[in-house]
């Protein structure tokens, strides 16, 4: 059973003007697709291409080495994209639990903002930045390509359930933003999705 | 032409108004800025490498990307400088990647654009000598090891480099892939690199980077490969 690339929830333009419409359309039908058909490829005859992509990249130590970058870099790449066109909205507000925990654990919105966006900008090279639920308590934590909090500490050097993630790729912002990335971190503020938070943070206790 | 040259260069300097001119430049290294990095000047205009890479991405390239690890080294350097002098080992420790990513971002850039060159300034045109005869030797042929380089380039995770390297001892050439701006050091020394990193291009060829490693060989530069060959 093939992995498929999931349809967006809404159309490429619906982020505007904070993502671009053209960024939309090539980050999800090429950049992600891609992920989708090397996955694919570097699964085929494999028992795990019947599993679900999360479940995949927890079990990578049960792929033949020859295969296992592969399947860690595209597995990791339609992991990470099919839960980041979930993660993003226009108008969404922050509320409920998930407020409370994020003022509890950081102190208040405000450093947890300016905290996620100083993980963001610091990234080198390609990478993600997220926050996870880990251990009762939310945590920002980064990973370099397209390793996952999912895959584990071994792997990606952390973990933790993702509740929230932004894609640092010079692709997921290049075309609007150029080399200012943080002022793609600002406009993150305005698409990311808390309602889908919220549902994540509860689904993680 | 000169003219041409020179109200380009005019213009450059206007549009980088952190970059010292030449006089400034030599005063400054004599004084206060010893040590200090500075953007290098292109011995090009922006436009000059199309079709193969726009005018828009090399200017972007130039005065945005390596002009921010210029900076950012320069920074970086003066925080390792003062924990060196107050013996504060950990944060020399705390720096060092700092140093790492913005100085090799500033030694790999400065090692591209010298390896870039106009057609018709001799941009694609092959290596002779030495370093031709060395590259048939561990390749079989000048077509070969671009292959050779262009599937490292298209199997790089991420962000990196490729290079074209020399073995220090054996002198052997050889193709090796570099994360993030890790420099070639150690048992290395760099030819020839090419960039891999998005911002390289994604203005003009968007994903399509088997496209982009396809027309960069146009404009490489081979008599800097040359001068580097030992």
């Amino acid at each position: 059973m093939a992995f498929t690339l999931p349809e967006l929830p809404y159309s490429y333009d619906a982020l505007e003007p904070h993502f671009d419409q053209e960024t939309m359309e090539i980050h999800h039908s090429r950049h992600h697709q891609t992920y989708v058909n090397s996955l694919n490829a570097a699964l085929e005859g494999s028992e795990l291409s019947g599993l679900a992509v999360d479940e995949v990249i927890t079990k990578l130590d049960q792929v033949p080495a020859e295969k296992r970058t592969a399947v860690r870099n595209h597995g990791g790449g339609h992991s990470n994209h099919s839960f980041f066109w979930k993660n993003l909205k226009i108008g969404t507000t922050l509320s409920g639990d998930l407020k409370a925990a994020i003022e509890k654990d950081f102190g208040s919105f405000e450093t947890f903002q300016q905290q996620f966006e100083k993980a963001a900008t610091t990234v080198f090279g390609s990478g993600w930045a997220w926050l996870v639920k880990k251990d009762a308590a939310l945590k920002i934590v980064t990973t370099h390509n397209q390793d996952s909090p999912l895959m584990g500490e071994a792997v990606a050097g952390t973990s933790g359930f993702p509740i929230i993630g932004l894609d640092v790729w010079e692709h997921a912002y290049y075309l609007k933003y150029r080399n200012k990335r943080p002022d793609y971190i600002k406009a993150y503020w305005e698409v990311v999705n808390w309602d889908e938070a919220s549902r994540r943070y509860k689904q993680s206790s | 032409m000169s003219t041409t040259l020179v109200k380009n260069s005019a213009l450059r300097s206007a549009l980088r108004p952190t970059a010292p001119t030449a006089a400034k430049r030599a005063a400054l290294t004599l004084t206060a800025t010893r040590g200090k990095a500075t953007l290098p000047d292109l011995p090009y205009d922006y436009g000059a490498l199309e079709p193969a890479i726009s005018g828009k991405i090399m200017e972007l390239h130039h005065s945005k990307h390596h002009n921010t690890y210029v900076t950012s080294y320069n920074a970086a350097s003066e925080k390792m400088a003062e924990a060196v002098q107050k013996g504060d080992i950990t944060a020399q420790i705390a720096t060092q990647p700092l140093i790492n990513f913005h100085g090799g971002g500033h030694t790999n850039h400065t090692l591209f654009w010298e390896n870039l060159a106009p057609k018709s300034s001799g941009g694609g045109e092959p290596p002779s000598g030495p370093l031709g005869q060395s590259i048939d030797k561990h390749f079989g042929s000048l077509d070969a090891m671009k292959e050779n380089f262009n599937a490292a380039l298209a199997g790089i995770q991420g962000s990196g480099w490729a290079w074209l390297v020399q073995d220090n001892q054996t002198g052997a050439l050889q193709i090796k892939t570099y994360a993030n701006q890790d420099p070639v050091v150690g048992q290395f020394h760099p030819v020839l690199g090419i960039d891999a990193w998005e911002h390289a291009y994604y203005l003009q060829y968007e994903n399509r980077k088997a496209e982009y490693f396809k027309n960069i060989w146009d404009v490489i530069n081979w008599k800097a490969a040359d001068k580097r060959f030992k």
